[in-house]
């Protein structure tokens, strides 16, 4: 799954600009997260034809990112997420962030994961029989 | 040159510039009427310094030591921030300027056997003459073919194999570039040389020249109100530009005082032997080093620096003397940043601060923020190294700096700014 990450200043009214545009451009977003300093936040999202809306972001004058994540559905219950983590862990996987989000139509618990090697990440996701 | 000769040689140009109307007045506020009334060099130290706002109150002839009957030349700046400065030749001055340049391009290996392509600007500006007179006296071949007309300038180049190139460094690269487009390879060029003046340019453009085009790249300095191109030049040692006998340098700090060699400040210049303009403690503006000795290239006397900056740039924050120059090193040597940046001065309480803005883009930006944020650090950590002042680093947008038609505006003193209101 690829995910668009967007360098934003912190500063007022610039995540609403973004959003602004992301709505002109008629984009929906499925997942987002935002993580912030003091001085910028990158917005995280996922959204239908990444590389598209990217190009369209560009043209806006967005930094835009394209990265690689993994979107793991998670069971819906305590330790859930843990659970699943704790079996990634062990295959080697180092998560660089993560975030999550529940799909609307079968209310199904979601998480993105950011890894730093996505190799490892492949190959236990094969091990694992997880998507 | 003994101190005896040195002052002979001053008192000289003093004889000489008493004859300007300006300079009566100036040397008379210090009490000298007479060039014997300079009889040491602390003397000399005394007399004001001039600069280019004299040359615009006394425009256009105020500064000039003859009779216009005398004249034979007139280069003037291009007066794009007022009135041109203008400057005058007699035949003799002439004759020197030329003289000047063609011993320093004597020392950068340059014989009468070269083909050399002047494509400096002919015109008002001194670049172009000097250069073409320089290489005449030399005795080499000499292509006038002036600026710009690029494809023109490749064709003959290759046709005439010219040996060596005279233009503005960016000129240079434009060229390089140019000569890939026209499908053409530097080994089709029998260029050795290069001689670059006319504006600010750094080692890695340097580098980037010579390993473009295939040659050795050298620095030429001068500026029309003390002669033109060929005050100094660089010679194949590449140990600094070699100061042409012809003119006495002085290094001066802030307050106008003169600092011992190898001291870093604003070049101040006083010409030898010129008749219709000669000049008086002149302030370049330009800032630099100056070291006495001899080279292996046969040059005796003065040797300065690259000049980095200009004193008009010049910050002072917390006491420290800081070029917006240094900051962009910093931020090129880090790497990976397009050099859209604006430096902020302001003060807070007693205490100045400095921030530097830079524009994140698709080479920089990373969708984590521990390597934002190690961008961040690594720019910080230089920009300190450097200024030795700690400075903050802030990522912004991209366009989010304004820009400005001609030179971007680089710096915000907000110091200033208080002070007015």
């Amino acid at each position: 799954m690829l995910q668009l990450s967007i360098f934003l200043e912190n500063a007022q009214g610039r995540l609403a600009d973004a959003l602004n545009t992301l709505a002109d451009l008629q984009v929906n977003i499925r997942a987002l997260s935002l993580a912030d300093t003091k001085d910028y936040g990158v917005l995280r999202i996922i959204v239908e034809n990444p590389e598209e809306v990217a190009e369209k972001l560009r043209e806006r004058n967005c930094v835009v990112k394209i990265t690689q994540v993994w979107v793991l559905k998670v069971p819906d219950s305590p330790g859930g997420l843990a659970g699943q983590l704790n079996k990634l862990v062990a295959e080697g996987v180092n998560v660089e962030y993560m975030y999550g989000f529940v799909e609307k139509e079968n209310e199904q618990a979601q998480v993105v994961l950011r890894v730093r090697d996505a190799e490892i990440m492949q190959a236990a996701m094969d091990k694992l029989a997880l998507k | 040159m003994t101190q005896d000769e040195l002052l002979l040689h001053l008192r000289k140009t003093i004889a000489q510039v008493l004859k300007a109307p300006y300079y009566k007045k100036r040397l008379a506020e210090v009490g000298i009427y007479y060039p014997g009334d300079v009889k040491s060099l602390e003397d000399f130290r005394k007399i004001p310094l001039t600069d280019k706002e004299a040359l615009r109150q006394n425009y256009p002839f105020g500064l000039f030591a003859e009779p216009l009957e005398k004249m034979v030349r007139i280069h003037a700046s291009s007066g794009t921030t007022g009135k041109p400065t203008v400057v005058g030749y007699t035949r003799e001055d002439i004759q020197l300027w030329a003289k000047i340049v063609a011993n320093g391009l004597r020392r950068a290996g340059i014989t009468s056997n070269d083909v050399v392509q002047v494509a400096y600007g002919y015109g008002l500006f001194t670049g172009g003459m000097g250069l073409h007179y320089g290489c005449e006296e030399l005795g080499a071949l000499v292509i006038p073919i002036s600026g710009g007309n690029t494809q023109r300038q490749l064709m003959l180049m290759r046709d005439f194999g010219s040996t060596v190139l005279c233009c503005t460094p960016s000129y240079a690269l434009y060229l390089a570039d140019s000569l890939e487009e026209e499908g053409m390879t530097k080994e089709d060029l029998k260029l050795r040389v290069g001689i670059f003046g006319a504006e600010p340019w750094t080692e890695q453009m340097r580098a980037e020249i010579e390993t473009r085009l295939g040659i050795r790249a050298l620095d030429i300095y001068g500026l029309s109100e003390t002669m033109g191109p060929g005050v100094s030049l660089e010679c194949l040692k590449g140990e600094g530009l070699h100061i042409d006998e012809n003119f006495y340098p002085e290094i001066l700090d802030k307050d106008g005082n003169v600092l011992p060699e190898g001291e870093t400040g604003e070049l101040v210049l006083t010409s030898f032997n010129k008749m219709g303009f000669p000049g008086l403690r002149y302030r370049t503006k330009d800032i630099t080093s100056i070291t006495y000795g001899s080279c292996t290239c046969g040059h005796t006397g003065w040797t300065m620096k690259r000049v980095s900056a200009r004193v008009d740039d010049m910050l002072i924050i917390r006491g420290v003397n800081v070029f917006p120059s240094q900051i962009e090193e910093a931020i090129l040597s880090v790497g990976g940043i397009e050099p859209h940046y604006l430096i902020v001065v302001d003060r807070e309480g007693n205490l100045d601060t400095l921030e530097v803005q830079i524009e994140v883009n698709a080479a920089s930006f990373n969708d984590e923020i521990r390597e934002l944020e190690e961008l961040q650090q690594r720019l910080q950590t230089k920009i300190h190294e450097i200024l030795n002042i700690a400075a903050r680093v802030r990522l912004v947008e991209p366009k989010s700096i304004p820009r400005s038609e001609g030179k971007a505006k680089r710096v915000i003193d907000k110091r200033k700014e208080k002070q007015l209101s």
